[in-house]
């Protein structure tokens, strides 16, 4: 099935605004002074969670788009994506803003030092190249090599994930941590089914025609 | 526009209990004379997790043991807290504590002691003067608060008992009681939660036997009805809805340090030159204070209580974390 041109940028217009509730659901809960005890640490875990969602929900529109045959989905992907960009940055403001004051120093140093947040800000700065690339322009530019360069976005999630366990291990709470790995795991293994079943039939293909050539 | 919310201090209690109530609770208290427990007071409170009905205490501020820092917001120390018997989010304590029965209640007071001892609650509530302390509150996660508690040196319990020659450690353990705890089901740690102190630690007079806060019995959030606060230490070394004082003469295994040694040591002094591996401990958060466009303040080497260093000299506090 298609959508009409017109109706996709509908859908791309609410998803858009839907995406950004949690931001502004969060700003308001912040403005009424409504996020608890500790408004700080609500933001910054609320922002990272939510950097989570959206990376699971990107990785999830490929394999629903060739489940479903809803080619539409892919038209959300980048958009999808880039929100998770948006949330990791926001997430990242929290820890450069509310954690460290802007404390450059202090920052590196936490960076390096601890596992936990090297992780976290490694999944950060693989995102970048993908949210740099993301346009049509550089998809065109870079060709088949765009492709390549965006399964890079399976190295974010994983890292991002270990980053999630890491932080929960203190407090062994791995419910969250352990559903979206779950989740990852499974949109992963879809995409390297569906890859393996490609490169069969490119193989079989490959043969076939072989077959043909010399008879 | 500026709204005075009115400080914790500032609040006299004539002026939040209703009249008719307190002239009740005086003729209530001619038949409880020698109780230092007052009595069950409908305060009208603008807390709504605040029961209608609560003990109030009976306490005299001790300025010796209090700290000069505003006191954190009664709702803040009641709404964020870690208690993981009610669930590991700092909201689930607030939310299922009620199922928990402060009273009646026993402690039992047991081990390397001359003369072991089973108190009721009440009774423990008796066995010395209370007295209102202003501690800092320090959570390994990186922030604190200031907690106005009501309770008695813990030296006092100890002296009841006797300790003998081999008693060099205080074991506290807290209730597991599935029933009244939903907490238990998780696997977090492994129950009862288990706490421990050296026996100076535990003689030392900030070590509070703590049974109330703002004047009032201890909410089931904050460890009702009976838990220990160490000031100096993290938050967790202070067990709350203890059952149990044993006295021992090895080390005894602490809930956290058995979960994760390497994280939480069997001291875990409040120290801002040693890190959590995860984290710095150099800072912290002042709950109710620092806000968005504050920097986080400095954390004090034993939580600003100097007083308990000579406890740890010749000790590498690096090792001894």
């Amino acid at each position: 099935m298609t959508l009409h041109a017109a109706r996709l940028i509908h859908l791309k217009r609410a998803v858009f605004v839907v995406a950004l509730l949690p931001l502004i659901t969060y700003l308001w809960l912040a403005i009424h002074q409504a996020l608890g005890a500790n408004p700080i640490e609500a933001l910054t875990r609320a922002s990272g969670d939510w950097t989570l969602y959206f990376l699971c929900l990107t990785l999830a529109m490929t394999p629903l788009r060739r489940i479903t045959k809803q080619n539409w989905l892919q038209a959300l992907r980048r958009m999808l994506g880039l929100f998770a960009f948006f949330y990791a940055c926001l997430h990242l403001i929290t820890f450069i803003w509310f954690d460290h004051f802007f404390d450059t120093v202090e920052i590196w140093r936490d960076v390096w030092k601890r596992p936990f947040i090297t992780v976290g800000f490694t999944a950060f700065l693989l995102l970048i190249p993908l949210a740099v690339t993301s346009t049509h322009a550089m998809q065109r530019r870079l060709g088949r090599h765009w492709s390549r360069l965006h399964r890079l976005v399976y190295a974010v999630a994983l890292l991002a994930l270990l980053h999630f366990w890491w932080m929960r291990s203190g407090k062994q709470n791995f419910g969250e941590p352990l559903l979206l790995t779950v989740i990852t795991l499974i949109l992963l293994t879809a995409r390297v089914a569906s890859a393996t079943q490609r490169w069969i039939q490119v193989r079989t293909s490959l043969a076939d025609s072989r077959g043909a050539e010399s008879r | 526009m500026l709204i005075k919310l009115p400080r914790y201090n500032d609040i006299l209690p004539s002026e939040i209990t209703p009249r008719e109530i307190a002239s009740s609770r005086r003729v209530f208290l001619q038949g409880l004379a020698t109780a230092p427990l007052l009595a069950s007071v409908w305060s009208a409170s603008a807390f709504a997790n605040e029961p209608a009905s609560r003990l109030r205490l009976m306490a005299q501020r001790s300025a010796k043991y209090s700290v000069a820092d505003k006191a954190s917001s009664f709702t803040d120390t009641t709404t964020y807290n870690n208690f993981y018997e009610f669930g590991t989010d700092k909201g689930d304590p607030a939310l299922y504590a009620g199922s928990l029965k402060p009273r009646p209640w026993t402690i039992k007071i047991d081990g390397e002691v001359k003369k072991p001892l089973t108190l009721d609650i009440d009774a423990l509530l008796k066995l010395a003067p209370l007295e209102e302390r202003l501690y800092r509150l320090r959570c390994v996660e990186g922030w604190s608060m200031v907690i106005p508690w009501v309770g008695f040196p813990l030296s006092e319990l100890i002296k009841r008992v006797e300790p003998t020659g081999n008693a060099k450690y205080v074991e506290f353990t807290t209730l597991a009681d599935r029933a009244q705890m939903p907490g238990i089901r998780s696997r977090v740690l492994d129950w009862p939660y288990t706490e421990g102190l050296r026996m100076d630690e535990a003689t030392h007079p900030l070590t509070l036997v703590t049974v109330g806060m703002y004047g009032q019995i201890l909410p089931n959030q904050n460890g009702a009805p009976v838990r220990i606060i160490v000031p100096w230490k993290y938050g967790f070394k202070s067990a709350k809805s203890i059952v149990r004082i044993r006295f021992t003469e090895a080390q005894p295994k602490t809930s956290w340090h058995v979960a994760a040694p390497d994280e939480y040591g069997f001291y875990s002094n409040v120290n801002p030159e040693v890190d959590h591996p995860r984290w710095s401990q150099a800072t912290e958060r002042r709950i109710g204070e620092d806000g968005f466009f504050t920097k986080k303040r400095k954390t004090l080497m034993f939580n600003g209580y100097p007083e308990v260093a000579s406890l740890y000299s010749g000790m590498d506090l690096r090792k001894f974390y």
